[in-house]
């Protein structure tokens, strides 16, 4: 009796656990799946969380808007801890759901090169807005890659550009010295090309001065940089090794005004510790910089934060990182858009009429200031060999209590980039085997 | 029951000093890497082969080789990651710098380097035991950390500091799929695994095992400790070297070389510890314990949490999996310090007895 009883009861949970295991695997037809590799944990997670704050709100933004012609956006979000193996299991993971990911964007240098080999046979387009490898411009070689609005070379390219400004001319530059000190990582060693040839052309001295991994142990560094004294240091770090520097600035009593930071070094998180004594200190603005008088982010409040819809916490929105997601979701939102005019509006779209959207992304500034982008960001053009799409930048200035824009539109120079990337990319095709596609198989 | 010995009479040695002697395990066994060889490919999707079954398979063949060193010989380490990174590392130059290398030739050549360069890092084992060792062996992680981080050579020059390979071949065979992955990382496994058992086994691995369970007395008796401990190291070094060339080559295929940090090192010596030192079944115990646990605890959470009606952030799912895993060593430590094969040999007693108690 008693056995029986257990069995029945036994039977009846594994038919309720299984039930709910396999329930909600229906997708509605009309729907666009993304995963959200997010890092809220571990040493990169007070800059991670921001991004991926403002990734998510954009989508729920653009629901509320009513979808992309009506197709709705849904999203899953996985921890990978910035570390490479973890990215690759959630892409892994997340890939197959909700009937296929439409991009996906990985916020790691490290794991776009991981998903780089992976995204060409899965036909899922990588988004790397602000990051991953810079030659991956190249939408020849790289077809699956898209490094959107910027990449490390266009970035080092404008900070150069603004200390040559700054200096009275590029033939100023002669003799400086310039410190680089970079996270000891894929993400860290991009700039080192670009610095370098831009050294050679103007002839100024860079040194290059690594981090390790995460980046709290700086006082030898900051020692090296007081004896050798260079004019300027730029700082390509990530999570707390960015505070980190700037309280080791602050230290050794490096002018702060002379650092300048990517645009992944400049952002609240990495000055709000240091207040006061970060006062000075500049940063890549990758076209926006915290924008919390946006027409969107005013749109962001009303819609999501006052009804309790919002992702993370409503002092946030506006914040630099944030804007950064929310700008990297807005291409996503709007390569979908541009899918659906030639396969079907209204119709859910693959990963790879996703990438014929994202290279041909034409956003210009009526429909940016429409999106309520105005004043924050310059046209996108994207084509089927630039996968950038835009090479504007500016610099700002925290001032102790907020971010402030110091400079004018700065464009990098393609003169500059453009022989660099086609080398780079032409040596990953030979190592990889792939032909480059050519302006007609770009129209298929 | 169905376990008992009765009615079977070993007539020769061999028979009854080989490794499966009875034949219900021979069966079971044969069953198993079938299964393992026919079976998987048949059921399991492309998931469960890239994010699970591929990892499992080629940390298995690491922890089997930490577990050699660890287990049978004594010798601690913290330096299993770096030897994964010198396999990895040492097997895309010799892919890439010697034209018409075989793909599994490289991944072998790699493994040897691995071998010598833990000998080298091998050596303060003559000297030290223990926690000392410990901290030598570390000094091997990170200075293989920044070698290839800082000597440009190691990464052909690549101006990110990453490296990546293309396909592999493999007499003809293009292993690109996930199931050929599989397939090929399953073969290379079971070689191993053959190889580590005889080895334990033989003379070599009872040296290895006097050298663990009192060193002094061992070199009274006439064994040679610098053979034992730098043999220890070498092959175990090998077989860890082989599974860094696998993880970079089939499993990640791009990597740079944080993919083979102090964390790495942590977990392979986690999974022996679990699994059962001194065991090479502990090797694989523990290795698909720490493969799937993550994932398991992922979807777990999510789904509890589903149950409750409370979104579980991805921040609490990561928190809580560092806490269970902390838990669990410690769990482990106390409760049965050799492990889960020591659980799954004590099952086994209790299988051959059943239905009776005793």
């Amino acid at each position: 009796m008693k056995l029986r009883k257990l069995a029945v009861a036994a039977s009846l949970a594994a038919i309720g656990l299984s039930a709910a295991l396999t329930a909600p695997a229906a997708f509605a037809a009309e729907e666009q799946f993304f995963p959200v590799l997010a890092y809220r944990t571990g040493a990169y997670a007070p800059n991670g969380a921001p991004w991926a704050n403002g990734f998510v709100d954009y989508m729920k933004l653009a629901n509320v808007r009513g979808g992309v012609n009506g197709v709705k956006m849904i999203w899953e979000e996985c921890e990978t801890g910035y570390a490479t193996d973890r990215g690759v299991e959630c892409y892994e993971r997340l890939k197959a759901k909700h009937g296929g990911a439409t991009a996906v964007q990985p916020l790691s240098t490290g794991i776009t090169f991981a998903l780089t080999e992976k995204a060409p046979v899965d036909k899922i387009p990588v988004i790397t807005a602000g990051y991953g490898r810079s030659e991956s411009q190249n939408g020849a070689v790289f077809s699956w890659n898209f490094p959107l609005v910027g990449t490390y070379w266009s970035g080092a390219d404008v900070l150069v550009q603004h200390i040559a400004k700054k200096e009275g001319g590029f033939d100023k530059l002669k003799g400086k010295k310039i410190a680089l000190v970079y996270h000891d990582s894929p993400y860290g060693k991009e700039p080192i090309a670009l610095l370098q040839e831009r050294g050679k052309m103007h002839g100024f001295e860079v040194s290059l001065l690594p981090v390790a991994h995460p980046g709290v142990e700086q006082k030898a560094t900051w020692l090296q940089i007081r004896q050798n004294k260079p004019d300027y240091v730029f700082l390509w770090g990530w999570g707390v090794m960015n505070s980190t520097s700037i309280k080791e600035a602050q230290a050794t009593g490096y002018p702060r005004e002379k650092m300048y930071g990517v645009w992944w070094s400049g952002a609240e998180p990495d000055v709000k510790d240091v207040g006061e004594g970060a006062k000075g200190y500049n940063a890549l603005a990758m076209q926006h910089g915290a924008e919390p008088n946006s027409k969107v982010i005013k749109e962001v409040l009303a819609s999501l934060h006052a009804k309790g819809q919002g992702t993370g916490p409503k002092e946030e929105v506006g914040q630099v990182l944030y804007m950064r997601g929310l700008i990297s979701a807005m291409v996503q939102t709007e390569a979908v858009r541009v899918a659906q005019g030639r396969y079907g509006k209204g119709k859910r779209i693959t990963g790879e009429q996703m990438r014929w959207g994202l290279e041909n992304l034409n956003l210009d500034q009526k429909a940016l200031d429409a999106l309520g982008f105005a004043g924050v960001m310059r046209p996108v053009h994207t084509t089927c060999i630039d996968h950038m799409g835009s090479g504007f930048a500016r610099i700002h200035t925290w001032d102790g209590k907020k971010w402030n824009f110091s400079s004018d539109w700065y464009e990098a120079d393609q003169k500059v980039l453009r022989p660099m990337v086609m080398l780079a990319s032409a040596k990953y095709a030979s190592e990889k085997k792939i032909t480059p596609r050519t302006p007609e198989d770009c129209k298929k | 029951m169905f376990y008992r010995e009765n009615g079977q009479f070993k007539t020769t040695y061999q028979s009854d000093q080989q490794i499966f002697a009875i034949p219900q395990d021979r069966w079971a066994i044969l069953a198993i890497v079938a299964f393992a060889f026919i079976g998987i490919p048949l059921l399991v999707d492309e998931y469960l082969f890239r994010a699970i079954l591929i990892p499992f398979l080629i940390l298995s063949l690491a922890a089997l080789g930490v577990n050699i060193l660890v287990g049978y010989c004594g010798q601690i380490t913290l330096g299993a990651g770096a030897s994964m990174a010198v396999g990895a590392y040492a097997a895309y130059n010799f892919l890439i710098r010697v034209d018409g290398m075989p793909a599994l030739a490289a991944i072998l050549l790699g493994g040897l380097v691995a071998a010598v360069a833990g000998i080298v890092f091998g050596a303060p084992s003559l000297r030290v035991r223990g926690l000392y060792l410990a901290v030598a062996t570390l000094a091997a992680q990170f200075f293989w950390d920044w070698a290839f981080l800082r000597i440009k050579w190691f990464t052909n020059n690549a101006s990110s500091g990453s490296v990546s390979v293309a396909d592999i071949n493999l007499l003809g065979w293009t292993i690109s799929s996930p199931t050929d992955k599989y397939l090929f990382c399953l073969g290379i496994l079971v070689v191993f695994s053959l190889a580590a058992k005889n080895l334990v086994r033989g003379a070599i691995g009872r040296q290895w095992m006097a050298i663990r369970d009192m060193d002094v007395a061992a070199t009274v008796i006439g064994i040679r400790p610098m053979y034992a401990k730098l043999s220890a190291f070498a092959v175990s070094s090998f077989y860890i070297g082989v599974a860094g060339a696998l993880w970079g080559f089939v499993h990640l295929g791009s990597w740079e070389p944080a993919a083979f940090s102090i964390d790495r090192s942590f977990q392979l010596l986690f999974m022996v510890i679990i699994g059962g030192m001194g065991a090479i079944a502990g090797s694989f115990f523990g290795a698909a314990f720490i493969v799937i646990l993550p994932i398991f605890l992922n979807q777990m959470l999510a789904l509890v949490g589903s149950w409750f009606g409370v979104e579980v952030s991805i921040a609490l799912v990561s928190h809580v999996e560092i806490m269970v895993f902390g838990a669990l060593i410690v769990f482990f430590l106390i409760v049965e310090p050799h492990g889960i094969a020591r659980l799954w040999s004590t099952g086994r007693e209790k299988l051959r007895l059943w239905p009776f108690p005793h």
